[in-house]
């Protein structure tokens, strides 16, 4: 049985993916975003608190996905962590329900700074399809942007583990090239 | 012999609702119809809504088979409740009081459930919203008597990639006494939005009431569409439906057993379930252009065909799963500590998952046996004969061992509908007319049933009963006597959607 594994791992490989080449031009215009806010560097590891504030769920389950065998999240140094206290991004999905809002302003101001927000898939960049509703917090460009400032945005409904994949790994580029920049 | 209630149902006054034909009960009848209802047990509620004027409520006879929409006017704001004798309308009562605005005269429960406080009018669905409510209270949960109880309260933000959602758990030690969910928290005010709008843009809406169940709960609502409107979806969308739902299905079961083992520090089962999970969503990506389908089924038909070489990535990844799962059963069989922690864990009764009429695998492994798939049945699966599994433990093992037993009729299901698929149109044209319609579809939590009326092609009125209204209650009663460290496998062997109740 092992040495059938074995045999296996050496003739199809892992499973896990080789990572996409990221563009040069996003991280540089991240890089000029960081600037911009004198936002601090935080190096090549960065933790991630994931929050829902309203999503339909389809965001989590490609958040899920990140962690499996063929993304291996991991291995880029991101890490999702339990705590918002832990965190140096939080990861926020849904269009900013109001029953939810004071829960992720609270998480917010619980993350220690420097820390950045992601705003992930259409609803938290700007409500999606629930814009409008009396249920969601629609102030100004609407999203999650309406409880807390928004620092990158994955577009998508749900954006694939890849695009995410890409957009977090921009974020630690654009960390790094600052700071040997 | 038809029940006692179900008698009382039929004296109504007859509605144009297809393809079951709704009636309108009188306040004494349906004053009536809550005082036989006991007589009838068999006779389980499935549903309960409302709009401007009526109090809807949808039963279906599990003796017969019948299904019997009913409805009775609001009277003095309200209509007398049924939670009484049918404890699964208590979160539903409170829902339509929160949105409506009609109260439930006598019923078990009158504290508030979606509304937080929080929203700029109160009862957004009635005809005239009311003044924004008072100021956030804390919540009210049920008083606990005894000795040495202390609380702990979880949430809304979970230390997990999950959905919000308050627990609040009243232990003795670390058993515990009683745990009370209150949700809410992810309201978007979906069933708002849908009104006035055609039921192709609607659509969106449904396919995001649940994002894990976008298939299941696009097809109940084309259904219902297709029903409203007498028209029929052409064999070859229903064929493609066939497909994405068992997809579907697949899919969250892989995804669900390898995190309920990772709940018990099982990672070896979620790195290889969650790898046949990716590749079953990258066959649908292939097939139908989106990982999760959405939006792929619309009123009326199907979005697009499947994509050229869609079919053999599908069965490609089905083989993967094929190959790899009876190993994987024999290690989640023979682990001791997976056993441990799986077996008599979060054991719910057939009495009470009937009392609730939990579908999906939360009433299969609690010995029930139905599936809208077969009743009441819908294109393309009356021609397939599903073999649908039932155990009588339960517990957490138990709805793992159905959802393993599923994935495997389900690959079987793929392939004759692979090998089958008709040929011809992928949808119809939806007439802009008035009419009123029921769809249901089997997603891989349990039946899910939507109700809507069109008016001149727009929607009028329209409910999405998601298969977690019935089974968040059972999930209080499951984690009952258990340590709250088993919290977690149990929560997770349930999979309830919180954006699917939370509308």
């Amino acid at each position: 049985m092992v040495w059938r594994r074995v045999f296996r791992t050496l003739t199809e490989g892992p499973a896990t993916e080789r990572a996409a080449p990221i563009a040069d031009a996003a991280t540089q215009a991240l890089v000029a975003q960081l600037d911009a806010a004198a936002q601090v560097r935080l190096g090549r590891s960065l933790s991630i608190r994931h929050l829902d504030a309203g999503s339909c769920n389809g965001c989590e389950l490609e958040i899920h996905a990140l962690n499996n065998i063929v993304y291996d999240l991991e291995r880029f140094g991101l890490r999702f962590v339990a705590s918002p206290r832990h965190a140096d991004v939080l990861l926020v999905t849904g269009p900013l329900s109001r029953n939810l809002r004071e829960a992720l302003v609270q998480t917010w101001q619980a993350t220690p700074d420097p820390k950045w927000v992601v705003a992930m898939g259409d609803c938290a960049v700007d409500g999606g399809v629930f814009k409008g509703s009396y249920a969601i917090d629609g102030t100004g460009t609407g999203g999650i942007a309406a409880g807390v400032p928004v620092d990158l945005k994955i577009p998508g409904c749900p954006p694939a583990p890849a695009a995410i994949l890409i957009a977090l790994r921009t974020l630690i580029e654009a960390n790094v090239g600052g700071r040997d920049g | 012999m038809t029940g006692p209630a179900t008698q009382i149902i039929l004296r109504g006054t007859e509605e144009a609702c297809r393809p079951w034909t709704r009636r309108t009960l009188t306040r004494e009848d349906w004053t009536a119809l809550v005082a036989a209802l006991p007589a009838q047990p068999a006779l389980a509620l499935v549903a309960l809504w409302a709009d401007t004027a009526q109090a809807h409520a949808l039963f279906m006879d599990e003796a017969s088979g019948d299904i019997l929409p009913v409805s009775t006017a609001i009277v003095d704001g309200g209509y007398p409740a049924l939670s009484p004798v049918r404890p699964a309308a208590a979160w539903l009562e409170r829902m339509v009081r929160d949105l409506w605005g009609h109260t439930a005269q006598g019923g078990t429960d009158d504290r508030p459930w979606l509304d937080h406080g929080r929203w700029p009018h109160t009862h957004p669905n009635a005809i005239r919203p009311g003044p924004m409510g008072p100021p956030p209270e804390p919540p009210e949960f049920l008083p606990v008597t005894g000795e040495d109880l202390h609380q702990v309260a979880v949430g809304p933000i979970h230390a997990g990639i999950i959905e919000p959602g308050h627990f609040r758990f009243t232990a003795q030690g670390e058993t515990v006494v009683r745990l009370e969910i209150r949700l809410g928290y992810t309201h978007k005010g979906t069933l708002s939005l849908m009104r006035s709008k055609s039921p192709r843009a609607a659509a969106r809406f449904a396919a995001r009431l649940s994002g894990d169940s976008t298939v299941a709960h696009a097809i109940a609502f084309a259904r219902a569409t297709e029903a409203a409107l007498a028209v029929e979806a052409p064999a070859r969308a229903n064929g493609l439906r066939g497909v994405m739902a068992e997809i579907e299905r697949i899919a969250n079961h892989l995804g669900d057993v390898g995190a309920i083992c990772n709940d018990a520090s099982f990672a070896f089962a979620l790195a290889r379930f969650g790898f046949h999970r990716e590749a079953m969503l990258r066959a649908a990506n292939a097939a139908f252009g989106h990982r999760l389908m959405m939006d792929a089924v619309v009123p009326g038909g199907v979005a697009g065909d499947i994509a050229p070489g869609g079919a053999e990535a599908i069965l490609a990844a089905i083989a993967g799963v094929e190959a790899e799962l009876p190993e994987l059963t024999r290690v989640y069989e023979n682990y001791s500590s997976l056993t441990d922690r799986v077996v008599g864990t979060g054991a719910i009764s057939r009495t009470l998952a009937d009392r609730f009429a939990a579908g999906g695998y939360v009433g299969r492994a609690a010995g029930r046996t139905g599936d809208a798939r077969l009743h009441p049945g819908y294109a393309p699966y009356p021609d397939l004969v599903v073999v649908v599994p039932s155990l009588a433990e339960g517990d957490v093992d138990a709805r793992v061992r159905i959802r393993l037993a599923e994935i495997t009729e389900s690959i079987r299901l793929l392939r004759i509908l692979l090998e089958d698929l008709p040929a011809g149109a992928l949808s119809v044209v939806l007439p802009m007319l008035s009419g009123e319609g029921i769809g249901c579809a089997e997603g891989f939590r349990g039946d899910i049933w939507h109700w809507l009326r069109l008016d001149n092609g727009q929607i009028a009125s329209v409910f999405m009963r998601d298969p977690s209204w019935a089974q968040w209650p059972l999930l209080e009663a499951a984690i009952e006597g258990n340590i709250i460290a088993d919290f977690p496998i149990c929560n997770k062997s349930f999979n309830c959607s919180y954006s699917g109740v939370d509308l």
